[in-house]
Parts: structure tokens; sequence; C-alpha cells
């Protein structure tokens, strides 16, 4: 089979008209995820564009596509409100081009957060520790596992402030968490810097919850995430549900709850 | 008297399309500029704000870039793009109130004018010297720093009902205070984007 060089769908308007062109980041089953400016060319902005998906029926891809994209921009504007950590909503259209006889699509443009996703942190420090973690001293290894600790808390604050907000995310993942860093960036052989606050991305999954078990489900995915993506990060989760258990008054309640979502998983039987 | 009008193009929009926007202080004539709008006068299609309501630069270019942006995909809630600009500054679907809240009244001292090239016939200098003409008022550059000290915030925080928000002290650009500046901004833009969704 002859591989074609991917084509992303064409933008919609009004980014066709945008010098220099939006260049695509990422691709996800629902969304493109694009870099470009807004309001003038120095500032830049991460533009989320949900194509249309021409299987589906004209009408419901539409109601699909405005309630998915409103949704999240509502709960962004909303946690923009509350002081949440998270990228600002900069213009929106759910309607997409065209209107009735358009292809559907719509987008959101936001503010763009500059550093490094958690993910990728985790990872530089995993490597740097395992190629360097035998030759530190006592002293060296305690201030390590104390970088950890304090990226750790800030993790379990936003997200408990997210959660103080009246949101759930939908999709914790180490992925969908920014480190602002400022301009500090550090080489590859080296252990990363971990200051700096966290900002959550992608409420492409969000919605307005305020109930124990949604808030506890979204910490065990997050908890579920660490144990899959960063064994060597594991063992200091607790310092996210520390950081967590201060940040509002209900977060105990949730704590409790995620006991039990963690003896029976994500999904709750479906008897009674 | 020097003109202050700046034209920009405002990304995503087509070049071909650019915008004109103007600062006035100690304005002298606004009943006759509302007069004008009243009466359907087709020279003085503007969008005139009481510049009292309108925090900052980025507020301004982000009701302009939904008015424009809603032009182009030929859905205008109000009569042309002029009046949707004034309709984009508001967070609430209500035209008349908008320009109750947002456009120009009687008493207003502070203006701000939004020009947008909506035919080739519009330039920087047609509109310069239109305005250069018909508005008594002291023009003043369309930066931060003026529509700073011209914001009522307490004014703007009720229109978007963002009341329970923390103010920056008076006149405090930077250190501390900017932080709460920046949310008070990005709550007031991300209220004009979502305008009208239900």
């Amino acid at each position: 089979m002859s591989q074609e060089p991917y084509t992303p769908p064409p933008l919609p308007k009004p980014f066709t008209n945008t010098t220099p062109q939006p260049t695509l980041l990422t691709q996800g089953a629902e969304a493109h995820l694009y870099k470009t400016i807004h309001l003038n060319t120095n500032t830049p902005a991460a533009l989320k564009i949900r194509p249309s998906k021409p299987y589906r029926h004209p009408i419901l891809d539409r109601r699909l596509t405005r309630q998915r994209i409103l949704q999240e921009a509502r709960c962004l504007v909303k946690l923009v409100r509350e002081g949440v950590n998270v990228p600002a909503v900069l213009a929106l259209d759910w309607e997409g081009q065209g209107g009735e006889n358009g292809n559907g699509g719509a987008w959101l443009l936001m503010e763009w957060i500059e550093g490094l996703v958690v993910r990728v942190v985790f990872e530089r420090w995993e490597a740097f520790m395992k190629a360097f973690g035998g030759s530190l001293s006592e002293e060296e290894l305690r201030k390590e596992e104390e970088k950890v600790r304090g990226l750790m808390r800030g993790i379990g604050s936003v997200v408990g402030g997210l959660h103080k907000a009246g949101v759930i995310h939908g999709d914790l993942t180490t992925s969908n968490l920014i480190l602002r860093t400022g301009d500090v960036d550090t080489g590859a052989g080296e252990s990363p810097a971990m200051q700096g606050d966290v900002v959550l991305i992608d409420f492409g999954l969000a919605g307005q919850s305020s109930s124990e078990e949604d808030r506890a489900v979204d910490l065990y995915v997050l908890e579920r995430a660490f144990g899959s993506t960063h064994p060597q990060a594991e063992k200091f989760f607790e310092e996210v549900l520390d950081g967590y258990k201060d940040s509002y008054k209900g977060a105990a309640i949730t704590l409790k709850r995620l006991q039990d979502v963690r003896m029976r998983g994500r999904k709750r039987s479906m008897i009674g | 008297m020097s003109s202050t009008l700046e034209t920009i193009n405002l990304p995503h929009l087509p070049s071909t399309m650019p915008v004109h926007v103007a600062v006035y202080r100690d304005v002298q004539n606004a009943p006759f500029l509302r007069q004008q709008l009243i009466s359907g006068n087709s020279d003085f299609e503007y969008a005139f704000i009481d510049a009292s309501m309108v925090l900052s630069r980025a507020h301004v270019s982000s009701a302009i870039f939904r008015a424009v942006n809603d032009y182009l995909n030929e859905r205008l809630k109000s009569r042309n793009v002029h009046s949707e600009v004034v309709f984009s500054f508001s967070p609430t679907n209500n035209i008349a109130d908008s320009f109750r809240k947002f456009g120009i009244s009687d008493s207003t001292k502070d203006l701000l004018v939004v020009k947008v090239s909506v035919t080739p016939e519009i330039t920087h200098d047609s509109v310069a010297a239109h305005l250069a003409q018909f508005v008594e008022g002291s023009p003043v550059p369309f930066n931060d720093e003026t529509l700073s000290e011209i914001a009522d915030i307490a004014k703007i925080k009720k229109a978007y009902k963002l009341g329970a928000l923390p103010s920056a002290p008076a006149g405090q650009v930077n250190g501390a205070g900017s932080n709460d500046n920046m949310r008070l901004e990005n709550s007031i833009i991300g209220a004009i984007a979502l305008r009208g969704a239900t």
C-alpha cells in the first residue's frame, strides 16, 4: 500500500486568511490542534478545530460538534473567572462556516501556554535519575525528591481548584498538564526544572459537576495515568492527594470516595 | 489637530478589510454624534463606544473580531457590521441594552470610534479626515495606558456580571495587580466569545 502524505482538512473561515498559516501540532479523533497567532503577530494562540464528520448525519453532526465545543468553552471561561490556571478562551465559533449548508466544523481559539507538558518533565526526570541517580549524594537525592514532591503538590492543588469551581476534567493525564516554566529549559543531561504554575489543558471531555463520585473518578484516572506512564514518580503520588486535600472544603470526602473507586475501578456497576 | 487614528490588520481577517480605531477625550458633541446614528445618517456609520466601558486594546480587538467574523459568515444580528461591533461588546443578546451600556450616550465624554473597511473606498485617510471634521474632542492614542486611565472598572465589571472578581488598585499596571487585571480581561473576552451560546 502506498503511503500518501497526510493532508489535514482545509482550515475553516477566517483562518484561510491567516499569515503565516497556522501549523498543525497534533490531531486526535475529534479535533485538530494548531498553533497560530491572535490579535497581533506577537501573541501566540492555540486553535482547536473540530472538523465535521462526513459519516454522521449532517444535523446530528452539527448538533454534536456544537454541543461539545460549547461545553469545552463554557468550562474554560468559568475556570478563568474562578482563577483556576487554564488557557483563556480568545474567540469561538460553534457554527463553523456556512451555517446550514456548511461543513459544520467549529473552532476554539485559546491562549497559548508556554511550557512543557508534565509527562515530558517526568520523562526527563526519570531518564536523568536512571543515568545519574546512582552517583548522587544523599543530599542531592533528597533535593531531587523534594522537587518532584513540590510539582506533585502543585498538580494536586490545581486539580483541587478545578473541582472547587464545579468542573470535572474527564481526562486527567500528565499529557494534559503543562508546567508553565517561563524561559527555563534545561538540557537533556540535566534534571528538569519543576518550578512554575501547573496549567490544565484539553477540556474536550470536561463537564460541570460537583458530585464526589465524578471528582474521585477524575483523581483515579490521574492516579492510573501516573502508574502506567511514570513508574519512578508514582511513589510520590500521595503528594498530589496532599496538595488536593487543602484546596477546598469537600476535598476530604472526595478522597474518601477515591478509596471506593480504587476498589472497583472507574465504572460503577450497572446494578440498580 | 494631529490624527491618532490607528489602522489595524487583525490576524485571521482578510487583509483587504483593515479596521480603523480612534480614541477621543473630552468630547463636546456626543449628542450630535448620537443623533446621526439614530437618524441613520449613512455618513456616520461608525461604532461609537463609550470609552469608559473599555478595559484594554485586547478587549476592543476581541469585540471587533467577533463582529467581523460574524459579518464574514453572514450572521449579523444587528443592522450592519458597525452596530454589530457595539453589540459584540455585550455579554447578552439584547441589542438595545448593549447600545445603552456600551454605545455613545449624550453624556459621553470619552469616545472610542471603530470603522471597518467594508468597501475599498473606506481608507485610513478618508476616515481620519471625516472624524477630524466632525468629532469635537482631543484625540489620544489607542493604547492600554490611555484606556486604563479612562476605564470605569466598577461599571465594566457590573456590565459583565463580574463583580466578584478581585480588583487591582487603580492605576497599577504591573506588579501584584497584573494577575487580577489579566483575569478580568480574560473573563470579559471569554464572555464576548460565548455570547449567544445556548
